[in-house]
C-alpha cells in the first residue's frame, strides 16, 4: 500500500523526469533565442517548485518558507531572463 | 493504525510544520543567495558576450548534463522516500533508499568527471576563456556541493542503523537530506542555464 507522501514524491520524480528530457529535446533540436530562453526557465522554475514542494517537503510547511523558496525561484529566473534580454540588443 | 503519528510529516495532522532543524534552513538560504548571485553574474557575462557564450556553449557535452539532471532528481527521490520509510518505521527499505541517493551521487561524481578529462585533454581550462571561467567554477563549486551532500547523506546512513530514525523521530533524517535536495534544486537552474539556454 502506497502511503499519500510516497505517491505525491513518485508523482513529482515522474513530471521532473519529463520536465529534464523537454529541456533537453529544446536544446537538442537546436533551438535558439528568447523562446527558448523563456521555455527552459519557465520549466525549470516549475521543475524547483515541485522539489521544493514535494521533496523538501515544504508544502506542509510554515507558509514563509514556501514563499521564500519559491521566490528565490522566480528572482533567478527572472534575473536570467533579463540578462538575456540586455544580450538580444 | 497510525504508524506514522509520533513522526509525521509537515501538515499530516494539520499542523504547519518546518521538516528538519531549522539551522539548516538559514544555512540553506545563504548558499542559494550565494548561487542567485553566481548565477546572474553567468547571465549578465553571458549579455556582454553572447557570440563566445554561444560558441563555446556548443562544445559542451549536453548528454551529460541531461544523465547528471537525471541523476540528481532520481537522488532527490530516493532521499525523499528514505525519509518517509524511516517514519513508518521501515528501517531496511530506508537504508536501500538512502544507498540509492548515494549511488545516484556518485554517477553524478563520475560523469562530472568525464566531462572535465574532456575538456582538459581538449586543452580548455579555466583561463581559456569567460565562458569557461564560469563553466568550471560554477559547476565545480556545484560539484562540491555534491561530495559534501554525499558526505551528509553517508552519516545519515550511519546513525539509521544505529538506529537513531523511526516513527520515534526524524529530525536528523529530514535536516541531511534538505541539504541534498538543495543541491538538486540548484543543478535544476544550472542544466538549462549553462547546457541549454542560448
Amino acid at each position: 500500500m502506497k502511503h499519500p507522501d510516497d505517491e505525491r514524491a513518485t508523482r513529482a520524480w515522474l513530471l521532473l523526469t519529463a520536465g529534464t528530457l523537454a529541456t533537453w529535446g529544446l536544446g537538442a533540436a537546436g533551438l535558439a533565442g528568447p523562446w527558448l530562453a523563456a521555455a527552459v526557465l519557465t520549466i525549470a522554475v516549475a521543475k524547483g517548485r515541485l522539489l521544493v514542494l514535494d521533496f523538501m517537503e515544504l508544502r506542509g510547511a510554515p507558509r514563509v518558507w514556501r514563499v521564500v523558496l519559491e521566490g528565490w525561484l522566480l528572482l533567478v529566473g527572472a534575473l536570467v531572463l533579463i540578462a538575456y534580454a540586455i544580450g538580444l540588443k | 493504525m497510525n504508524a506514522n503519528a509520533l513522526s509525521p510529516s509537515p501538515a499530516a495532522d494539520g499542523v504547519r510544520r518546518l521538516p528538519g532543524d531549522l539551522a539548516i534552513w538559514v544555512f540553506i538560504l545563504a548558499e542559494m543567495a550565494a548561487f542567485a548571485v553566481f548565477f546572474a553574474a553567468y547571465a549578465f557575462a553571458r549579455a556582454g558576450n553572447v557570440e563566445l557564450f554561444d560558441a563555446a556553449q556548443e562544445t559542451l557535452d549536453r548528454g551529460a548534463g541531461l544523465a547528471n539532471t537525471l541523476l540528481l532528481v532520481t537522488g532527490g527521490w530516493f532521499a525523499a522516500k528514505a525519509v518517509h520509510a524511516a517514519r513508518r518505521d521501515r528501517i531496511a527499505a530506508a537504508g536501500r533508499a538512502l544507498w540509492l541517493a548515494l549511488a545516484c551521487g556518485a554517477g553524478f561524481l563520475a560523469v562530472k568527471a568525464m566531462e572535465y578529462a574532456d575538456k582538459f585533454a581538449a586543452g580548455v581550462s579555466l583561463s581559456t576563456n569567460t565562458f569557461y571561467l564560469f563553466y568550471f567554477s560554477l559547476t565545480f563549486f556545484h560539484f562540491l556541493h555534491v561530495v559534501l551532500g554525499m558526505a551528509i547523506l553517508a552519516i545519515l546512513l550511519v546513525r539509521l542503523r544505529g538506529g537513531a530514525y523511526g516513527s520515534h523521530g526524524v529530525l536528523g533524517l529530514e535536516t541531511g537530506t534538505a541539504y541534498w535536495h538543495m543541491v538538486d534544486l540548484l543543478w535544476i537552474v544550472l542544466f538549462p542555464l549553462v547546457y541549454v539556454m542560448r
